[in-house]
C-alpha cells in the first residue's frame, strides 16, 4: 500500500489548489483512482541517483519592438470585455 | 456511417505551389489555424477561433496543401482511445467497434479511411505513433526541436512534438521535410531539418543495419503482437539487416516517470483556462477564485481534471521530492539506457503497442491500466528521440504497429529502415 493516503478531503484540497470544483461523486472516484494511481508511482522510490546531463544553454534575442496581434485580435475570444480590456468577475 | 474524424469539417484552400499542392490534409485540433475553430476536444475551447497561424500551418500554407478539417482529438491530448473528446469518441476505420488509438486519433482515422491524404497530429507520449499502429498508417514522432511548437495548444512542453501521419513511409517523411526546420518564435528549435531531404531516405535500403530490440519491450506484449513483431524483424534481416536482443532497465520506470511529468506540467499550462481571456465564463460573479473554480468545473472533462489534480498534487509542498524530482531522476536515467544501447546498434525496435485497438468504451473506467498501454511509446519522448511507427501485418485482422526508434536528429535512417517493413 502507498504510505501516502488519498482520502476524501486531501482530493478537496487539491481541488481548491488546482482551481476546479469537484462534485461528491467525482471527489469518492477521484479518492480510489488516485490511491491506485500514486500506488504505482511509488515505483520512483526504485530509481537509482543519476548525473543529469548539463547542456542546456539559453537562447536570448533582442527585445526588438515586432508586429503582433491587434487589440482586438487579442480581445476576440474573451467572452466579456469592456473598453478594450479583459473582464473578469465582479468583486463584491 | 461518420467515424467522427473531424470536430470541424471546413476547407482552407491554399494559393500557393508547392510539394503538398494537390494534398489534403487534417490538422490535429490542437494546433491552431486561423479563423478555424480550434478546440483541443474540449468543451472549454468550444467557441475558441485563434486569431493566428501555428507556424507548421503557415508551412502547410505555402507547400500547397489543402485543409480539410480539424480532427478529433482526445481533450487537451490527455489519453490513448480518442474517447476523453467533448464532441464524442472517433471510430477504428479498421474495425468501427474499436477505437483509433489516441490522442491523435481523428488524425489517424482520417488517413486511414481516406478522408484526408495526410494529417498532422502531436506526439506527447506516443499521441502519433498508438493511433498510427491502431489504424494501420505510417506516424512519425520527430525529435524534439525538429518542428516548431508555436501555435500548438501546450500540454506538457519538455515532451511534445508535432508531426506527420501518412498511408506509406515517404508521403509521411515528405510531410516532415514541410514542417521540420527552425523557428524563432520557438526557441527550442535546432537548426537539423532546415534543408531536410527525409522522403529519399525512404528507399528500403537496411543492408547491414544494426537493430537493437529491448526485451523489457517486448516482453508482456499480447501474443499475436509478439508473433507480428519477430515476422517483421525476421523480414528486416532477409533484406540485409541484423538484430541482438538489448537490456534496458531504466524502461520500466518510464510509464510512472512520464505521468508525473506531463500531469505536472499540464497542471501549469491549463491554469490559462479561466473563462476571462478566452474559455467558458460561466458568467459566474462573486470571489475570482471560486468564479474560476466553477468555470473549471464545467469546462473540463474528467481526465483533464484526474491530470489536472494529480500534477498539482506531485508539485504541491511535500511531494515534489517523492515524486517530481524523482521522475527527472527517471528521465535521465532512461536518456542514459538509450544512449548506452545506441553505443552498439543503429536503430532500437519494438512493438509500437503492447497490445491491439481496445473496444469502445473498454478502458474508461480504468486509468491507469490505460496510462500502462503508452508504456513502449513514453520513453522515447522523455529521451526527445525520434521514432516512426509502420504497419507490420495483423493479429485477428487488427493492425499492429512496429516502432523504429533512432538516435537524436537521425530521422533518416528510421525512416529508411520503416520502409523496408513495408516491402
Amino acid at each position: 500500500m502507498s504510505d501516502t493516503p488519498v482520502d476524501a478531503d486531501e482530493v478537496r484540497h487539491v481541488a481548491e489548489l488546482a482551481r476546479v470544483d469537484l462534485d461528491e461523486d467525482e471527489v469518492e472516484e477521484f479518492a480510489t483512482q488516485f490511491a491506485d494511481i500514486l500506488e504505482y508511482f511509488d515505483a520512483l522510490d526504485e530509481v537509482p541517483e543519476v548525473d543529469r546531463e548539463d547542456e542546456l544553454v539559453n537562447v536570448m534575442r533582442p527585445d526588438e519592438v515586432r508586429e503582433g496581434l491587434t487589440q482586438d485580435e487579442a480581445l476576440s475570444n474573451a467572452e466579456e470585455t469592456e473598453d478594450g480590456y479583459f473582464k473578469g468577475p465582479r468583486v463584491s | 456511417m461518420s467515424l467522427n474524424a473531424f470536430i470541424t469539417k471546413e476547407t482552407v484552400e491554399s494559393d500557393e505551389d508547392g510539394p503538398l499542392s494537390e494534398k489534403t490534409i487534417a490538422v490535429k485540433d490542437n494546433i491552431s489555424t486561423k479563423g478555424l475553430r480550434t478546440t483541443c476536444g474540449s468543451a472549454m475551447l468550444e467557441d475558441y477561433v485563434p486569431p493566428y497561424d501555428a507556424t507548421v500551418v503557415e508551412l502547410l500554407k505555402d507547400a500547397g496543401a489543402t485543409i480539410v478539417g480539424k480532427a478529433n482529438m482526445d481533450e487537451f491530448g490527455m489519453g490513448t482511445t480518442t474517447e476523453t473528446s467533448a464532441f464524442g469518441p472517433t471510430k477504428n476505420p479498421v474495425d468501427e467497434s474499436r477505437v483509433p488509438g489516441g490522442s491523435s486519433g481523428g488524425s489517424a482515422a482520417a488517413v486511414a479511411a481516406g478522408e484526408a491524404d495526410l494529417a498532422l497530429g502531436s506526439d506527447t507520449g506516443g499521441s502519433i505513433r498508438c493511433p498510427a499502429a491502431f489504424c494501420g498508417v505510417v506516424g512519425i514522432k520527430p525529435t524534439y526541436g525538429l518542428v516548431s511548437r508555436y501555435g500548438l495548444v501546450a500540454y506538457a512542453n519538455s515532451l511534445e512534438q508535432i508531426g506527420p501521419i501518412a498511408p506509406t513511409v515517404e508521403d509521411a517523411a515528405g510531410l516532415l521535410d514541410v514542417i521540420a526546420g527552425p523557428d524563432e518564435r520557438d526557441g527550442t528549435t535546432h537548426d537539423e531539418g532546415a534543408d531536410s531531404d527525409y522522403a529519399s531516405a525512404a528507399d528500403g535500403d537496411v543492408d547491414g543495419l544494426t537493430i537493437g530490440v529491448p526485451t523489457e519491450l517486448v516482453d508482456g506484449a499480447d501474443e499475436g503482437v509478439e508473433e507480428a513483431f519477430w515476422a517483421a524483424l525476421d523480414e528486416l534481416e532477409a533484406q540485409g539487416a541484423e538484430y541482438r536482443e538489448v537490456s534496458m532497465p531504466s524502461v520500466e520506470k518510464a510509464v510512472a516517470a512520464y505521468y508525473v511529468i506531463a500531469m505536472s506540467e499540464a497542471s501549469s499550462n491549463l491554469a490559462r483556462f479561466d473563462g476571462v481571456r478566452y474559455g467558458k465564463s460561466g458568467g459566474y460573479e462573486g470571489n475570482w477564485n471560486d468564479a474560476f473554480a466553477r468555470a473549471r468545473e464545467e469546462g473540463f472533462g474528467p481526465e483533464v481534471k484526474r491530470r489536472i489534480l494529480l500534477g498539482t498534487y506531485a508539485l504541491s509542498a511535500g511531494y515534489h521530492d517523492k515524486y517530481y524530482a524523482k521522475a527527472q531522476d527517471a528521465r535521465a536515467w532512461v536518456k542514459q539506457d538509450f544512449d548506452a544501447a545506441f553505443e552498439d546498434v543503429d536503430v532500437l525496435a519494438s512493438p509500437t503497442m503492447p497490445v491491439p485497438p481496445f473496444k469502445l468504451g473498454e478502458s474508461l473506467d480504468d486509468p491507469l491500466q490505460m496510462y500502462l498501454a503508452d508504456a513502449n511509446t513514453v520513453p522515447v519522448n522523455l529521451a526527445n528521440l525520434p521514432a516512426i511507427s509502420v504497419p507490420a501485418g495483423e493479429t485477428d485482422g487488427l493492425p499492429v504497429g512496429l516502432q523504429l526508434i533512432g538516435k537524436k536528429f537521425d530521422e533518416e535512417t528510421i525512416i529508411r529502415a520503416a520502409s523496408a517493413v513495408e516491402n
